[in-house]
């Protein structure tokens, strides 16, 4: 009985921010367009109706920011025609531009949606896109605020916040490793030619290093394994008997991880870090010479183990000159 | 010989899109294609996969830009960062031309990832053609706007979406991307003629077509890229092949993406209407010779 009712609940909704960036709409659309400023008014007119949340069925919202019904404010720039209203013309537009995000961000992000679970994540995103539209002409950084959101922002995944952030940090860090740029690697050579206290090296630009307070390396394996299955079944079988069971997927318990998340030979690896060495790591990608950021490690760590790790980092092309 | 003076690419023949879903079968099977055509966005990054797998198709392959959010009809300044990682892009593919979109999507820096409709008026016309030239002239290469699909139009309109691109391209002074399947999907949302449009278009600066699937809704049409090319299509784009003589030829599949060769032979359908543009032409070039020969 409890189970049933918590499933009907329905997730509250809550007064979502205006966008930042886009500045706010004339009050009506210009009559006629003699100015590059008119052009920008009817523009800037239509991008604020556009991502502006769909209603719950979907549909465009029925009242404009300034009270109006917004078939009205529809009629005053779109034209009609014998089968549909201006109105349901804007709608088409508006809901092109949240199914296309939507779909982006459901495929950019299985963990969170994990996570949050579909209909939760869904408000999430709208919040997160209402907030924050994209600035970027690619969507490949459409996520790129999201952590950030989630921070500012914590009733949207409440009472999972911190795994939800810990989530988007770990799901943005793919996405810099996947495509961001691979700089000549650091040689013996350039060791030898400049002196430890002196010389100052960078990490590879599609290296992240993470501090999670939850593992959720293993976590997000285990999510796209499960994905991966279900395609598999929904592509093998139409009957129901043999349907593989959505397998749940228990959400990590809380404990520090130090991670990096990184390329090799153009495939997406997840690194675990020992404390030390991800402090090392940190301290030389903030441009502290080698002899000081090997300091950063603390007391405990041996010279062999300091070796060692510089080895690894090497043959993973993990560090570079700093110029 | 070039068909027109904004299509030395005559030669070119029949592409398809680059897509993901294809890469494996591409590069392992090499199958023969004219060319593909790359939309631009999806490899203007600086490193990793997707610029190992186009530089592995270029070495077999002739590839086209195509982009999807230069939006020649925003109001916003063209955005030097990203004409930069264009330009870098475009020297490293060295594609004969570019394309992009006829409209706009884009205002204070925020992006709607849509290709929206522009309102067709002689100060947009002008606005828009300028901004066309700028990018031209800071990428030095060709560029071709295509027609978009719409399905809403504006009040403040002064003329038919035809005379509006014809308007841009005489005063960029560039070519165009003809999307018949485009044509067809606005001629239905908006009630015009799609011969009318393709008449109506300067047939000697088209440089380039597209062609695709879309989907028919009780009150509308979408532009979804994810069938077969319907023979209304097709029909119109034998009578553009007509009038412009032999053109770069692209299909364009996006979604429920089928095999690599299901994709390709929907693209060759194409030969068809090219063969019959040719023959056509060389009925006509033997008909002025006879007279000639009279005269």
């Amino acid at each position: 009985m409890k189970a049933s009712a918590k499933s009907r609940r329905a997730i509250p909704r809550f007064k979502i921010a205006a966008p930042v960036g886009l500045k706010p709409p004339p009050p009506h659309p210009p009559r006629r367009l003699a100015t590059t400023n008119d052009v920008v008014k009817l523009q800037r007119l239509m991008t604020n109706i556009l991502v502006r949340p769909l209603t719950k069925t979907d549909g465009l919202q029925p009242t404009w920011i300034d009270g109006r019904p917004m078939t009205e404010v529809a009629e005053e720039f779109i034209k009609p025609n014998d089968r549909l209203t201006a109105f349901e013309r804007l709608q088409l537009y508006n809901r092109m531009y949240w199914f296309r995000l939507i779909d982006i961000m459901h495929d950019d992000n299985p963990g969170m949606r994990a996570v949050l679970g579909g209909k939760k994540f869904t408000r999430l995103i709208e919040a997160y896109l209402t907030k924050y539209p994209s600035r970027s002409f690619t969507l490949r950084n459409l996520c790129s605020r999201l952590a950030q959101f989630i921070r500012e922002e914590p009733r949207w995944t409440a009472p999972y916040t911190s795994l939800a952030q810990t989530v988007a940090r770990f799901e943005w860090a793919q996405t810099v490793a996947f495509d961001e740029a691979k700089l000549p690697v650091l040689t013996a050579d350039d060791i030898s030619k400049t002196p430890p206290e002196r010389l100052r090296l960078r990490l590879q630009p599609y290296l992240s290093l993470l501090a999670l307070d939850y593992p959720v390396d293993t976590y997000v394996v285990a999510v796209k394994q499960r994905n991966a299955l279900r395609t598999e079944a929904s592509n093998a079988v139409d009957s129901a008997r043999n349907v593989v069971r959505q397998k749940h997927v228990a959400r990590p318990r809380r404990g520090r991880i130090y991670l990096g998340v990184h390329r090799l030979d153009n495939r997406l690896y997840y690194k675990r870090l020992e404390r030390p060495a991800f402090l090392i790591l940190q301290a030389l990608a903030a441009g502290r010479p080698l002899a000081e950021a090997i300091t950063a490690g603390g007391r405990c760590v041996k010279p062999t183990e300091v070796g060692s790790w510089f080895s690894i980092w090497m043959e993973l092309g993990w560090l570079c000159c700093r110029k | 010989m070039p068909a027109n003076s904004f299509n030395g690419q005559t030669d070119y023949g029949i592409g398809i899109g680059l897509r993901v879903p294809h890469y494996a079968h591409i590069l392992e099977k090499k199958p023969v294609v004219d060319w593909f055509e790359i939309i631009s966005e999806n490899f203007m990054v600086d490193g990793g996969r997707p610029l190992e797998v186009l530089d592995q198709i270029m070495e077999q392959y002739r590839v086209v830009q195509h982009g999807v959010s230069m939006y020649f009809g925003s109001a916003d300044k063209p955005d030097r960062a990203h004409l930069k990682k264009l330009k870098a892009l475009v020297k490293r593919t060295k594609t004969p031309w570019l394309s992009d979109h006829l409209c706009w999507g884009s205002v204070d820096g925020t992006y709607t990832h849509d290709l929206l409709p522009m309102p067709y008026t002689f100060a947009s016309a002008k606005r828009t053609a300028e901004k066309i030239r700028q990018i031209r002239d800071f990428l030095e290469i060709p560029i071709c706007v295509e027609n978009v699909s719409s399905y809403a139009e504006y009040h403040v309109s002064e003329m038919t979406e035809w005379e509006f691109l014809t308007e841009v391209v005489e005063r960029a002074d560039c070519g165009i991307l003809l999307d018949v399947n485009n044509i067809y999907v606005s001629s239905k949302n908006h009630d015009f003629n799609p011969y009318d449009y393709i008449n109506g278009v300067p047939h000697h600066r088209v440089g380039q077509m597209h062609v695709a699937g879309h989907t028919k809704f009780e009150k509308y049409i979408l532009d979804t890229h994810d069938h077969p090319v319907l023979d209304p299509v097709w029909k119109l784009y034998a009578h553009a092949t007509k009038l412009c003589g032999v053109t770069a030829t692209l299909l364009e599949w996006d979604d429920k993406i089928p095999s690599f060769d299901e994709v390709h032979n929907e693209a060759l359908k194409a030969n068809e209407f090219i063969d019959g543009a040719k023959a056509a032409k060389k009925a006509r070039t033997k008909s002025n010779m006879s007279k000639a020969t009279r005269a």
